[in-house]
């Protein structure tokens, strides 16, 4: 699903220049669950980044479902995150003057899908993430887990080939950490492709794979024994 | 296009602007205020031009008058001081030599320049001194005379045959006739000779020598009765509609003193009074006034619409993060782009409408206020292409200075965007 070979970055900052990708090598199969980790300035943010093309390489190619993501003018990459990637970000990112509905059908307006389908899709969504109930209520009226769970399905909407997710516990206590994390744990396990950004152990061990960073190389890549957050709930 | 008709682009830009009401209503009276100062100025300035056509509607705007007077220079072995008069010939050798004159009116008249005081008019037991004018029909070209129904005119059969028909003035009726007598049919006598009154004109107040009680006569009838002979005492000149009276003013003054040997320069000779060029002052001053409130307005809508883009740009800056998710979710920055720049343009044309409807209101306040006064108001209207082309500016206006904060939007890279706090 996700091919990456020799991935450089570095940042200017002022005369200084600052090596934060050092050549990554790294794969994702499809129906994979990934965790990232690392600690902070391990480069694992400027990595995701790059994955939802947010960002680009300064060398190295990047294949995603087999389409070569290199080149990309502003208009072709929103384009590609739109039919490629959802986005789950830590601090939720939704919309604020929208409603939980309207926001999980933002993709889909973008996507020119039409008015009633973009709400039948969201309400499903919205229903997916057990929030249906909710659905014509403000973020403001929202908690956080819930929050995060309309940006879940925000990202689900557009039935992306991967979901990227940055430390999308990261905002949340840990009862509401553990029942984020069985809903991402759902959605992979119905087939979906999900790469999960993190700095913390334990929900870096609900995944399948983990995937060290340091300094700007992969320390470690390892398959793990899957740890299901229902257990904790 | 697609973007224009869309309901959920607009859906979109009425959620962003109705965000914050507060400040969307701040920045659209900013705009309101500008078209309604451009409304209500200009509708102003047609209602003063309006106005001033009411108040002169009665005499043809391009007309002047012209007499003779005497010499004031020796010329062609005449000597100074020679009085002029001027002859019923000289009105041919005008329309003849100056082809921009379209009438003239010969005219004589007893009361208005000889000192005579008019001449006495008596009917029965009443009587009354009264200006007595002898007049072609021609001359209603030239200053329309309105007579009363059941009333008309002198007219070419009354010139050939000499008729002692007369039009009296509402005065002159109101003091030789009962209330309830018919005046158009009745006999009045002027200087001891007998005239039938054909009609009663109405007076209009518009400057000039001209009353309520005057007297008209057929200038045949007119000449017999005093013997003046080939005499006038002035003419009545319009010009075409196109052309410059100060130059056709000119042009008279030097035929007739060619015609009666006048020295070329001698300026006493011949006196006019061109009303013409009055006209043409108080419309310059119209268009003036005009000119100034298109300018006043359009800098107002100007300021109105960089408030809009001031506060767009604000917006823009607080929604930062906003559409940098958008981007992320797959937002084009020319979507992103046409968002804002639909934002700007949908703030300016709410914010013109009402500018619009407060604006026509006032002025409808205005004229109602003023209807009836002498005050030069009429009609207070502004003219469709000022709306249109208030709408352009607007729009045009909108567009550019929406241009900077949608700019600003999509210079940010959505990364960066998403970072922001």
């Amino acid at each position: 699903m996700i091919e990456i070979k020799d991935l450089h970055k570095s940042y200017i900052m002022g005369s200084n220049s600052l090596h934060v990708l050092k050549g990554i090598d790294f794969n994702v199969e499809e129906g994979e669950l990934v965790a990232i980790m690392g600690s902070s300035g391990s480069g694992k943010s400027t990595l995701l980044n790059i994955l939802g093309m947010l960002d680009v390489a300064d060398e190295g190619s990047y294949t995603l479902d087999s389409v070569p993501i290199k080149n990309l003018n502003e208009k072709k990459a929103a384009q590609y995150r739109n039919k490629f990637l959802g986005f789950i970000f830590q601090s939720f990112n939704l919309i604020n003057y929208k409603t939980a509905m309207e926001n999980v059908a933002l993709p889909l307006y973008y996507q020119g899908v039409s008015r009633k389908e973009r709400q039948e899709k969201a309400l499903k969504y919205l229903g997916q993430v057990g929030l249906a109930e909710w659905a014509t209520h403000l973020p403001s009226e929202l908690s956080g887990g819930q929050k995060q769970r309309v940006a879940i399905a925000r990202a689900m909407a557009s039935e992306p080939k991967v979901l990227l997710a940055d430390e999308p516990t990261g905002a949340l206590d840990s009862t509401t950490s553990y029942e984020v994390m069985e809903l991402i744990q759902k959605i992979n396990d119905e087939g979906n492709t999900i790469l999960v950004v993190t700095h913390e152990e334990d929900i870096a061990k609900m995944c399948k794979r983990i995937v060290h960073l340091k300094d700007g190389i992969i320390e470690k890549d390892e398959k793990i024994e899957q740890v299901r957050a229902s257990e904790y709930v | 296009m697609k973007l224009l008709f869309s309901r959920d682009v607009w859906s979109e830009i009425f959620a962003s602007i109705g965000k914050n009401k507060l400040r969307t209503a701040i920045t659209i009276v900013g705009v309101l205020w500008g078209v309604f100062i451009y409304i209500g100025l200009s509708g102003a300035a047609k209602g003063m031009d309006n106005g001033f056509e009411r108040a002169f509607e009665n005499v043809a705007m391009n007309s002047l008058f012209a007499w003779a007077q005497s010499t004031s220079m020796p010329h062609a072995g005449f000597k100074t001081g020679r009085p002029l008069r001027l002859k019923m010939e000289d009105a041919t050798t005008l329309t003849n030599r100056i082809p921009e004159i379209q009438y003239v009116a010969p005219r004589n008249a007893k009361g208005v320049f000889d000192g005579s005081g008019g001449a006495q008019v008596v009917r029965g037991q009443k009587t009354g001194n009264y200006t007595i004018y002898g007049d072609f029909p021609v001359f209603t070209k030239i200053a329309t005379k309105k007579i009363y129904d059941g009333g008309r005119f002198i007219n070419d059969s009354d010139i050939e045959n000499n008729r002692k028909v007369c039009v009296i003035g509402e005065r002159t009726q109101r003091e030789l006739f009962d209330e309830d007598e018919e005046a158009v049919g009745g006999y009045i006598r002027i200087d001891d000779i007998y005239f039938q009154v054909i009609g009663v004109h109405k007076f209009v107040p518009g400057g000039g020598f001209e009353s309520d009680s005057d007297v008209f006569i057929p200038f045949s009838t007119y000449r017999k009765l005093y013997n003046t002979g080939q005499n006038v005492d002035w003419f009545s000149i319009a010009a075409y509609d196109d052309a410059d009276v100060v130059a056709v003013e000119e042009e008279i003054k030097a035929v007739l003193k060619s015609v009666h040997k006048v020295h070329p320069d001698d300026e006493r000779a011949f006196g006019t009074f061109n009303l013409g060029e009055i006209f043409n002052r108080i419309t310059g001053f119209a268009k003036g006034i005009n000119f100034l409130s298109l300018v006043v307005g359009i800098a107002c809508i100007l300021a109105g619409v960089i408030g809009i883009g001031n506060i767009l740009l604000i917006s823009v800056k607080e929604r930062t993060k906003e559409l940098g998710v958008r981007r992320a979710l797959g937002a084009t920055p020319s979507e992103v782009r046409g968002q804002i720049l639909m934002e700007a343009v949908t703030l300016t044309i709410l914010a013109g409408i009402m500018g619009i409807i407060l604006g026509a209101f006032t002025l409808w306040i205005i004229d109602k206020q003023t209807a009836g006064s002498d005050f030069p108001y009429t009609n207070p209207t502004v003219p469709i292409p000022y709306l249109v082309g208030a709408f352009l500016i607007m729009i045009i206006l909108g567009t550019l200075i929406g241009l900077i904060p949608a700019q600003r939007a999509v210079s940010i890279k959505p990364i960066d965007a998403l970072r922001e706090e």
